[in-house]
């Protein structure tokens, strides 16, 4: 038994007095870490001024070449959890986490070498491909692990650690800047060293996470809880094998939902500074606009938490109802509120979307959970990221297209953006019908099923 | 990695774990709070 077999689902099973409440903590160890994705535009300007340090010099890489490091992350992130999600729950949580572990930070390390000898092949090696695979292993890793945990609270457990996402770009943000400040010079950005101290920091975080994470053992459930004797329709006491999972309507009907209320939210994110400036001129500036975004991480991170704990009291498909009648008339709600000029509206229709477009990412792991059961919910899980990787692309590239089509065709600034919001309206009318027409999985997909035979017909 | 199955929890493992991530989350809300009332000054 080598040194890895610590790693090992069987050794990471609970012993009596373990409590519940140290998983939450695990998964916020690897997603805090994670999380960092969503902050690393930070180094983007950096980056491009590695030799002429207060500006870009011939040789400095382009933006647009800078921009492909997170785009590949991102990328990777969908394509690791798609593949690697059946590994993921084969190997159990510890082997998913601590391989996280490795990716990420091994990420950041060759990413600083690739800094440091200015290729920036080496990054999209580096962050792109390997950390984009520790992106997708860690994302998924605490899933399905937090759901068999809390039977009773599979939204709230979740939602936790999905928050941690959110949270992870609050504390990347203002750490990386620090670090950069720390380690600049006059002739010397300081970009490969604050790599190395977040890789060697997140090392140690998803580490820790590693080692406190444990399975409960085979039957436990939490004490004076019994599953309920007759199940709600749309909560299935059955599993569903991933690979069958993908062959039912349900499966490609969450994927529009999640792909749907994440397009809608997505777009704006990238847009919501020079949005809010465009559509107050004068009245939002730069600073303020930068105060704007980051209240939006806030509610991002925040409305993870606190949709997925509704949806345990109202059901996964009340909560995306919610999603999309609230987000229509919201989007919708927008061009009014500048049109009569309110600040203050504006600001609280879009960060009630942006708390809707986090807990659309933190409602669906139990949403899964309900349709599919537990045994595969972490790798139908990492399928099921595909949707976002594809709104990722769908999202900017909408709004950026259609505002621009609106201001070649003689639409003023404060104006371009109302086609866009109607079509974000129209996306979510969509995905409401696709969530409308989510029934519970046949039986034929369980596991175990096997087709009734027919009693041969007697005289 | 300790493994450490067969003993329990006590209070104080709860308490260093949460600490663990709540702090780091913490500075990172205040943080852009602190940027975000710029909005409303």
């Amino acid at each position: 038994m080598g040194v890895l077999s610590i790693l090992d689902r069987e050794r990471t099973i609970a012993g009596a007095g373990y409590s519940r409440w140290m998983v939450p903590p695990a998964a916020l160890c690897i997603h805090l870490c994670i999380g960092q994705a969503y902050a690393f535009s930070v180094f983007n300007l950096p980056m491009s001024r590695l030799i002429g340090i207060n500006h870009s010099a011939p040789g400095d890489w382009k933006l647009t070449d800078i921009g492909w490091i997170f785009t590949l992350g991102i990328f990777f992130l969908g394509v690791s959890a798609a593949i690697l999600g059946r590994w993921v729950e084969d190997g159990g949580p510890r082997r998913a986490m601590f391989a996280a572990a490795l990716c990420f930070s091994g990420g950041f390390l060759i990413s600083a070498a690739g800094v440091r000898v200015h290729e920036i092949w080496a990054i999209y090696l580096g962050y792109g491909l390997i950390g984009g695979f520790g992106l997708g292993l860690g994302y998924i890793s605490p899933v399905s692990t937090l759901i068999k945990w809390f039977p009773d609270r599979p939204g709230m457990a979740t939602g936790m650690a999905i928050m941690g996402f959110g949270g992870g770009a609050l504390i990347a943000s203002p750490l990386s800047v620090w670090l950069m400040g720390k380690f600049s010079t006059p002739r010397h950005v300081g970009v490969a060293e604050a790599f190395i101290c977040l890789g060697l920091i997140y090392l140690c975080f998803m580490l820790v996470g590693a080692a406190i994470v444990r399975i409960p053992a085979p039957g436990w459930q939490p004490a004076g809880w019994a599953a309920p004797a007759t199940p709600k329709k749309l909560v299935t006491t059955a599993d569903v094998h991933v690979y069958e999972a993908l062959k039912t309507p349900q499966f490609w009907l969450i994927w529009w939902v999640l792909c749907l209320n994440v397009t809608a939210g997505i777009g704006v994110i990238g847009q919501a500074s020079a949005m809010s400036q465009e559509m107050f001129p004068g009245r939002v500036t730069a600073i303020a606009a930068a105060g704007f975004v980051g209240l939006m991480s806030l509610f991002n991170m925040g409305g993870r938490f606190f949709w997925a704990s509704i949806s345990d009291l109202i059901g996964r498909k009340n909560t995306y109802f919610c999603f999309f009648i609230l987000g229509t008339v919201l989007y919708a709600l927008v061009p009014t509120t500048g049109a009569i000029g309110s600040v203050g509206l504006f600001v609280l229709c879009f960060l009630v979307v942006i708390s809707m477009y986090g807990g659309g990412f933190s409602t669906v792991p139990a949403y899964l959970k309900d349709m599919f059961g537990t045994r595969y919910v972490g790798a139908i899980h990492g399928w099921l990221i595909t949707a976002w990787s594809a709104a990722g692309v769908f999202g900017p590239v909408l709004v950026n297209y259609i505002r621009q089509y609106q201001i070649d065709h003689g639409v003023a600034k404060a104006h371009a953006y109302n086609l866009t919001m109607y079509i974000m309206a129209g996306l979510l009318v969509i995905g409401f019908f696709c969530n409308l027409f989510i029934t519970s999985v046949n039986e034929r997909h369980h596991m175990g099923w096997s087709r009734p035979r027919i009693a041969p017909v007697t005289e | 990695m300790s493994v450490g199955n067969s003993r329990g929890t006590r209070p104080i493992h709860l308490v260093l774990a949460w600490g663990f991530v709540g702090i780091p989350l913490l500075w990172g809300v205040l943080e852009t709070l602190r940027n975000a009332l710029t909005l409303f000054r």
